[in-house]
């Protein structure tokens, strides 16, 4: 079935993904906390007022570029395809930003974190926010941005 | 110290299964929820593969007083639906889809591409701001 995806890297996707899940499980049995990026990165920047000690949100933040940064050491480079213009990061970040404070969470907090626990919270909010994905790619596709 | 140690570890895993598994390249993202173009399922094996631990974890969970490097455990509630949330998934969706970002992946890219993961990282937290404000 994924000879029809020739640019899959389903190998690649799953062991990056136990990778990442077993980093939010060291956060869950080590800290007694949700591995959820947006909130740690709200915390780390003193966004918001709450949620893990700063010390933590710090350290997990600067981790994220370090390991980014060590695969493509070990690998020699990573591929990112960033869209040629900025206004798709401007106005995708602002709404990332603002969406993932009023929703409590993002791929990570949500989608890895709550999931696997069967929160009722994290289950309706991954499928909001996946469908809203799959529609505004969708109609970025029709309206010939992609 | 021992706690910022064990972040940092976390983080850098966290990292480092990000930009393995191609999640830190947005034109492979946006290729996940571009279901009507070229799709790529990667993103699918990566959210499979992150479960498989964590739901090994929540069961320890279940069974421990405390974790082994805290004092007690400090989780969100489960059950309580409201308008916040869903509106909030809704945007944060249009944004991943939009910059084929979510928050993770925008702040290990800035290890990798520091310029464009700057702009989006600095809207972020921009719009988390604007949030903080509103609310």
């Amino acid at each position: 079935m994924l000879a029809a995806f020739p640019h899959a890297m389903p190998v690649e996707g799953l062991i990056g993904g136990l990778m990442i899940g077993a980093a939010a499980a060291l956060m869950l049995l080590g800290l007694g906390r949700i591995a959820g990026v947006s909130g740690l990165a709200a915390r780390a920047t003193a966004i918001a007022d709450s949620g893990a000690p700063r010390s933590i949100a710090i350290a997990f933040v600067i981790g994220l570029p370090l390991g980014a940064f060590l695969v493509s050491l070990a690998t020699g480079g990573v591929v990112t395809r960033f869209p040629p213009s900025v206004v798709p990061m401007i106005v995708g970040g602002l709404l990332v930003g603002f969406g993932t404070r009023l929703g409590s969470g993002c791929t990570s907090g949500h989608g890895v974190c709550g999931m696997s626990r069967l929160s009722r919270r994290s289950l309706t909010a991954t499928a909001i926010f996946m469908a809203s994905g799959f529609a505004t790619v969708g109609l970025m596709r029709l309206g010939g941005l992609l | 110290m021992i706690r910022f140690f064990i972040a940092l570890v976390a983080g850098s895993i966290f990292g480092a299964g990000l930009a393995y598994s191609g999640m830190s390249d947005p034109a492979r993202v946006q290729g996940f929820l571009d279901f009507f173009g070229n799709w790529d399922p990667t993103l699918a094996f990566v959210m499979g593969g992150a479960i498989i631990p964590m739901a090994i974890a929540w069961l320890v969970q279940r069974r421990i007083e405390k974790p082994f490097a805290d004092a007690h455990f400090s989780l969100p509630g489960t059950q309580k639906l409201d308008r916040k949330l869903a509106i909030g998934a809704v945007l944060f969706g249009a944004g991943w889809g939009i910059s084929g970002l979510c928050p993770g992946p925008g702040l290990a890219d800035l290890a990798i591409n520091p310029l464009p993961a700057l702009v989006f990282v600095a809207a972020m937290l921009a719009g988390m701001l604007a949030h903080r404000v509103t609310n």
